[in-house]
């Protein structure tokens, strides 16, 4: 599903350059449930952002689902982004002047879909995280649990064939947590969702399919 | 989605009300001077009253003598238009006329400031004035020099009060009395050609019209068969200029237009500047300056917001917004932003028009909001949009996703 070559990305400024990712190779498979983890600073972010085709590699390939990626255009990479992967981020990126439904659909917008459509596919990705009842409420009338439930919501609204999570709990309570990693696992399982979740939870990685470790830029594990 | 984006960009407004205020008076009040300024140069330029014909009608407003070290400019005397103006073929009838000049007259006691003009008798013929009572003098009144006047109708309640007709009353002017044959309905001070508060016989002019000089007082109107002879009639004009004699050794070269209303009402009087270019120069620069600071405060205030978006922005881009799809969004919250403003902007001028009007400035001149006005308001509402978006929004466009998703 997802294949990565050599990947190298190196941060440069007008005096310092910094190596964050050094030959990465991975192949993640349809429907597995990948856990990357590593100290603070080891790449993890910039590795998933990669993956994600929210950052170039400075080397290397980015294959997904068989469609190479470097050739891509702004525009392209978009639309690419947007049919085929969902993102959830550690501090959720709610937009807090739009209502939990508005929010929902946001990647809806950037497709050819009718209001009607739209509103249909929220309301279903908002009852599979148990939050149909919270339609109508604002992000700041949530807690963070709901709210990371929320951005799960969106997420796979699209129904994307890959789900990118970047410390889903971190800033969760453990119980939260659980419940978090509990829908992402559902998703997994019943829907077949491709998931990558970086964590810092040694306990929740153990629930997924596979660990892969990264230090200091590179794979160790 | 534009649903979304006018959620958003309400959203947005009440995020910060300060900053939407700041922007939105800025927005209103800029539009309120320029609708206002709209309706007064629509009103000036639009309203024919009484020059009902002017489509087909020309206006000669100036004679230009230059020699060496030597220019006289200005209107025209009796003679030149007399004597040449009313010998061109084409026109089916020339009015000749003074411009206004100011006398005062007292009547018991009281001082009034009147306004009066000269006129031939075809010049009633070439406009028309509605006459709320009585007529115009004839050409034979006009030939026999006789001491007659058409007054409008505020003239005719300052001078003789509440009363039913005047026609057959005595009016005095300039320390002589006119009888009054008719009454015409008022013309704004800014149709400075057809304006007057007396009108008079040239005959009874006190000045020598006889004198054979080019230069005087006077204006000459011609009017033609129909629209498509006005190309014709100017260019005989033109031709018959070229072919008078230089009054003097002093000048060289004459310069004489016979020009449609709006190059003629702008004229400089100088052969090298076009008035119509040096108005519409004037009011472009003025309208540029007057809309560069809230334009600029808009665009500053936009770069700050979007700095605040960053996430927002940072999201979007990550779940398939493209960059021309966040500057077209964000374009359209500025629009957004612009007509409320605009609105406002609209509410304001009908107030301050209002007020115009009640206060009288400008004497019978009243200002309105039409179509037109509304049109141009729109169109500056847009522009203004456009003009104080696209820079924020492409500097928006340019941001890195992940750079924008860190930024809290």
């Amino acid at each position: 599903m997802i294949r990565l070559q050599n990947i190298e990305k190196v941060y440069r400024t007008s005096t310092v350059e910094t190596l964050a990712l050094s030959s990465i190779n991975l192949d993640i498979a349809k429907g597995e449930f990948l856990s990357i983890m590593g100290p603070s600073g080891c790449g993890k972010s910039t590795l998933l952002n990669i993956m994600g085709l929210l950052d170039a590699p400075s080397k290397g390939n980015i294959n997904i689902d068989d469609q190479k990626t470097d050739h891509l255009s702004d525009k392209q990479l978009a639309a690419f982004r947007n049919k085929k992967l969902g993102f959830i981020f550690q501090s959720y990126h709610l937009i807090n002047d739009l209502q939990v439904l508005d929010n929902v659909e946001l990647p809806l917008l950037y497709r050819d879909s009718t209001a009607k459509e739209r509103r249909m596919l929220a309301t279903e990705a908002l009852e599979k995280v148990g939050l149909a009842n919270r339609i109508k409420h604002f992000p700041n009338q949530l807690s963070g649990g709901q709210k990371q439930r929320v951005a799960i919501a969106r997420a796979i609204v699209g129904r994307p064939e890959i789900i990118l999570a970047d410390e889903p709990t971190g800033n969760l309570d453990s119980a939260m947590g659980n419940e978090i990693l509990d829908i992402l696992l559902q998703l997994n399982q019943k829907d077949g969702t491709t998931i990558v979740m970086v964590t810092h939870d040694e306990n929740m990685a153990h629930k997924t399919h596979r660990l892969v470790r990264l230090f200091d830029g590179s794979q160790v594990q | 989605m534009l649903k979304n984006y006018f959620k958003i960009a309400i959203a947005v407004l009440r995020r910060r009300k300060f900053f939407t205020f700041i922007s939105l008076f800025g927005i209103s009040f800029t539009l309120t001077i320029l609708l206002v300024l709209t309706a007064f140069i629509d009103k000036v330029v639009g309203d024919n009253y009484p020059d009902k014909k002017r489509d087909r009608s020309l206006y000669i407003t100036r004679l230009e003598e230059v020699g060496k070290g030597n220019m006289n400019s200005g209107e025209l005397s009796f003679y030149f238009l007399d004597h040449y103006a009313k010998s061109l073929k084409t026109p089916v009838k020339i009015a000749v006329c003074s411009g206004f000049s100011g006398t005062n007259t007292y009547i018991n006691n009281k001082k009034i400031a009147v306004n009066y003009k000269y006129t031939d008798a075809a010049y009633w013929d070439v406009l028309e004035y509605d006459f709320l009572e009585g007529k115009a003098f004839n050409s034979k009144q006009v030939d026999n020099a006789e001491k007659i006047a058409v007054i409008s109708e505020d003239m005719k309640s300052e001078y003789f009060g509440d009363v039913p007709s005047v026609i057959g009353k005595y009016i005095e002017a300039d320390n002589v009395k006119y009888r009054v044959c008719g009454v015409v309905k008022n013309v704004p001070i800014t149709s400075y050609m057809t304006y007057s508060d007396i009108y008079l016989p040239y005959t009874v002019s006190k000045g020598n019209y006889k004198d054979k000089t080019y230069r005087g007082r006077y204006i000459g109107i011609l009017l033609a068969q129909s629209k498509g002879d006005l190309p014709k009639m100017h260019d005989e004009y033109e031709q018959m200029v070229q072919r008078i004699p230089m009054e003097s050794k002093d000048f060289n070269k004459m310069y004489s237009h016979a020009d449609r209303y709006i190059a003629a009402y702008v004229d400089t009087g100088n052969e090298d500047l076009s008035g119509v270019v040096l108005v519409l120069t004037i009011i472009s620069v003025f309208v540029f300056l007057f809309m560069l600071l809230p334009t600029l405060n808009l665009v500053n205030i936009n770069i700050t917001r979007i700095m605040e978006r960053s996430s927002e922005i940072g999201v979007r881009k990550a779940f398939g917004a493209s960059s021309k799809t966040l500057v077209y969004q964000f374009i359209v919250e500025n629009i957004i932003l612009t007509l409320l403003g605009g609105l406002i902007g609209l509410i304001l001028s009908i107030i301050a028009i209002y007020i115009i009007n009640s206060a009288n400035l400008i004497a019978n001149l009243d200002l309105s909001v039409n179509f037109t006005v509304l049109f141009i308001g729109l169109l500056v509402c847009l522009f203004f949009g456009l003009l104080s978006g696209v820079y924020p929004a492409w500097r928006m466009s340019k941001l890195n996703v992940v750079t924008a998703l860190k930024a809290q």
